[in-house]
């Protein structure tokens, strides 16, 4: 039992450090560090220009979407070498978010099942990050429940074989920078819901789609609401075939757990730094009983979190895939990170109200902490949703009831309320 | 990175599950729960004549000096099936101390004897509730000569060695630790009604007797300090075995219980809680092998890697044996069912090498003084 790299493994370290040593944006790397969960971005520099700017080094240097092949702009490393990666990356990690959708989940949907004329044609700009992807899931009506999706593709009349796209779709991330986009529609509701999806890829600036940010309950806006009116995409930007779309989005589904599952902030570093800070009436609260008692509870679950991560990497390490223990990673993290939060304003007495960081204690990251930890609890799978994946896939735990089942779409009762 | 058991290893766990199937089924927990004997005699001798209990002991002293990844293991499997012996106190405590503090002429008495499970060793500290500290041990040797009462001590009642933590010399700063052979004079021992029947506790008396120096005089909390550390790492693989055994007797139950038409497992309120139990336990698990790699390793960071199985260790534990009994429902309740087995042990274990917020408080003082340190 141990914690070092395989003489392989050094080797591929040694070179990325060295890259990143004569290649990373020093000048933003204090900047980078300072941001906190839910206060993320750039002060000194326009934030997508430094994200595309280092994408594209990375890529020229065959740094980038180290997992994808090389003939689609990737290095072709092996699981092991892209942990390595990222470790060394570290806070220049923080500038890639812009193409955390593409490069984890939209990539590997379209290498899945895109033609590969297109694969040639998008893959290597989304790796340079000179296009940005975004992905077209979630609707008012869809989200734990997806398959749930209203937003209808109908074949075009003229005989031209295009889609013709009409409804909304919500919590797209990053839709306002993006060039394109992979979207789940509804092309048949006759059938029961999941049989009757289909999956496109389109461009964003196709006439008829408009965005508009959402203003989220945390002031912010890093989601956006995507209509549809009248949108036409050619056939041949089907992915799979027509009613193919609830399988074709498992494969983005699975990775989008992969990658927002690894390596989630809880907050434990900062708030046990503050607490080696903050006076209390009677003395340094590290000192507190009482704190001691709470910060040890979160202790336990980053150590665990970061320790279960390190089994994972072994397994990887040793050419195997990890076990389902990473599965608890956002269900711990998100819920840890929210009660932290509490926990560090409480210690703040009434001012733990106040946001302003000219004033607030901790320049307000425990407050940017409160208000954005409620959406990690939702975003990519909801803790209810997480616990029912653990359940049915790690334990084997029967399968919902599932009443809409085998009912056509359109007979789905969509309202609770009795007329 | 190989942060995992070797492949020995994982054999090893694999041969001592074996042989616990067969040695140690729920019968042979429930004779020690209704019966009159304190541990499992036969049980204990099998696991010393294996070399089990000798795993992490040099072979110069009657071990088989395989070291402490290999205790792990062992200790995670005697953990699923809740095994009625003194590992812990003899093994886990006593053996270690020994091993830290003990004279090459003390070892040479001692430790082929545990090894073997001819004798039995525990650590006799509390004098009552509350946290053991300098200011709690009343107990006081002088001239060679131990007087005080313990309680309580884990398999006091049948331990052979105890090694006490007492004051030197009536000075209340100055704590030594003294080995004292509980089959000599002047000790007086009971048995104590405790909430786990399948280990036994007890009050032991001292008056007057023959007490010999274990380490260096007034060193004894610092001493006993790196020990309960190793014996925390160790006791929390007891803990996660007892986690894993206890999640899987609520998931199969769960699975075959029907209510209202259907498998009480397909209930979200069933489903939940059991991931929530999964969740606990994989907590625990990572944190013991972290406490693990820095036991084996003899690492720096073991304080806080103890620290922090220990505290994991003892919330999974509990939780998932407290749920189990909760999904069996009035089921989980009886004595019929094993149910409460682990529900004892695992609040038993909660405390035995002192509490969850004993725990917690050491944790977050040590991260401190690592963190003051790395300034």
């Amino acid at each position: 039992m141990n914690f070092d790299d395989t003489p392989e493994e050094a080797a591929f370290r040694a070179e990325a450090r060295a890259w990143l040593d004569a290649n990373a944006p020093k000048h933003l790397e204090a900047e980078l560090k300072q941001s906190t969960f839910g206060n993320m971005g750039l002060k000194s520099e326009d934030p997508i220009a430094a994200a595309k700017a280092w994408q594209k080094k990375k890529q020229q240097a065959g740094w980038a979407c180290l997992h994808w092949p090389k003939e689609y702009g990737g290095r072709g490393a092996t699981p092991i070498e892209r942990v390595i990666w990222g470790q060394e990356e570290g806070a220049y990690a923080t500038l890639g978010g812009l193409f955390t959708i593409g490069h984890g989940m939209c990539g590997p949907t379209l290498m899945a099942w895109a033609s590969e004329e297109h694969k040639r044609k998008l893959l290597p700009p989304m790796a340079s990050g000179d296009e940005v992807w975004c992905q077209l899931f979630s609707e008012p009506a869809g989200g734990s429940d997806l398959a749930g999706l209203r937003t209808r593709a109908e074949q075009a009349k003229d005989g031209s074989g295009d889609w013709i796209i009409n409804g909304q779709k919500i919590w797209t991330s990053g839709a306002q920078n993006s060039d394109y986009g992979i979207l789940i529609t509804r092309t048949d509701p006759n059938v029961p819901k999941h049989k009757g999806l289909t999956m496109f890829w389109l461009s964003m600036k196709s006439p008829g789609v408009e965005i508009r940010p959402i203003k989220q309950a945390n002031g912010q806006s890093g989601f956006n609401e995507v209509y549809f009116t009248d949108v036409r995409i050619p056939d041949d930007q089907r992915l799979g075939a027509v009613g193919q779309g609830w399988t074709v989005s498992l494969t983005t589904l699975m990775n989008e757990r992969l990658s927002i599952g690894s390596g989630m902030p809880t907050g434990f570093p900062e708030l046990f730094d503050y607490c080696m800070e903050l006076e209390l009436e009677d003395g340094p609260a590290i000192d507190n009983p009482m704190v001691r008692s709470r910060l040890a509870q979160y202790a336990v679950k980053a150590s665990g979190l970061k320790y279960t991560g390190m089994r994972a990497i072994s397994a990887l390490s040793k050419g195997e895939t990890p076990g389902p223990e990473n599965s608890i990673g956002k269900l711990v993290a998100g819920a840890s990170m929210q009660e932290l939060a509490m926990f560090a304003l409480d210690l703040q007495g009434q001012a733990g109200v106040l946001l302003d960081p000219k004033h607030a204690e901790a320049a307000s990251r425990f407050q940017a902490m409160l208000l954005r930890s409620p959406a990690t609890r939702v975003e990519g799978g909801t803790d209810e949703i997480l616990r029912n994946i653990i359940a049915e896939r790690v334990l084997g735990l029967p399968g919902d009831v599932r009443v809409d089942k085998d009912v056509p779409f359109k007979d789905i009762p969509t309202s609770g309320r009795s007329a | 990175m190989n942060f995992d058991f070797s492949d020995d290893q994982k054999q090893l766990r694999d041969q001592m599950r074996r042989y616990l199937t067969d040695r140690c089924p729920s019968s042979a927990v429930r004779a020690i729960l209704e019966g009159p004997e304190p541990y499992d005699r036969e049980l204990y001798k099998g696991l010393g004549e294996m070399g089990f209990l000798g795993a992490a002991i040099p072979e110069e002293y009657g071990g088989v000096g395989l070291g402490h990844l290999e205790l792990c293991v062992l200790a995670e499997e005697l953990g699923r099936v809740n095994a009625p012996v003194p590992v812990d106190s003899s093994i886990f405590v006593a053996a270690e101390f020994l091993l830290a503090a003990g004279s090459e002429a003390q070892k040479q008495v001692w430790l082929p004897k545990l090894a073997s499970g001819e004798a039995v060793g525990t650590y006799a500290q509390a004098e009552g509730a509350g946290r053991v500290t300098a200011k709690s041990i009343k107990a006081s040797v002088s001239g060679g000569k131990l007087s005080g009462v313990k309680v309580p001590v884990a398999d006091g009642d049948s331990a052979d060695l105890a090694i006490v933590a007492a004051r030197a010399g009536g000075d209340e700063r100055s704590i030594s630790l003294y080995l004292v052979d509980l089959n000599g004079p002047g000790v007086s021992r009971e048995t104590v009604e405790n909430i786990d029947p399948t280990r036994s506790q007890a009050k032991i008396t001292f008056d007057g007797a023959p007490a010999e120096l274990l380490g260096e005089s007034g060193q004894g909390l610092r001493i006993a300090a790196d020990v309960l550390d190793r014996a925390a790492v160790l006791t929390a693989f007891l803990q996660v075995g007892g986690s894993d055994r206890a999640l899987e007797m609520a998931r199969d139950y769960a699975l075959e219980r029907m209510a209202f038409g259907r498998q009480i497992a397909s209930f979200q309120a069933i489903k939940h809680m059991l991931a929530d139990m999964y969740v606990a336990a994989t907590l625990a698990r990572s944190n013991a092998y972290y406490g693990a790699w820095a036991l084996s390793t003899n690492s720096s960071e073991l304080p806080v890697a103890a620290a922090t199985a220990r505290v994991s260790a003892i919330q999974a534990f509990q939780h998932c044996a407290k749920n189990n009994i909760q999904v069996h429902g009035g089921m989980g309740f009886t004595w019929a069912f094993d149910c409460h087995l682990f529900y004892r042990r695992a609040n038993n274990l909660a405390l035995s090498l002192g509490s969850q917020t004993t725990w917690e408080d050491l944790l977050i003082e040590r991260m401190r003084r690592r963190n003051d340190a790395a300034a």
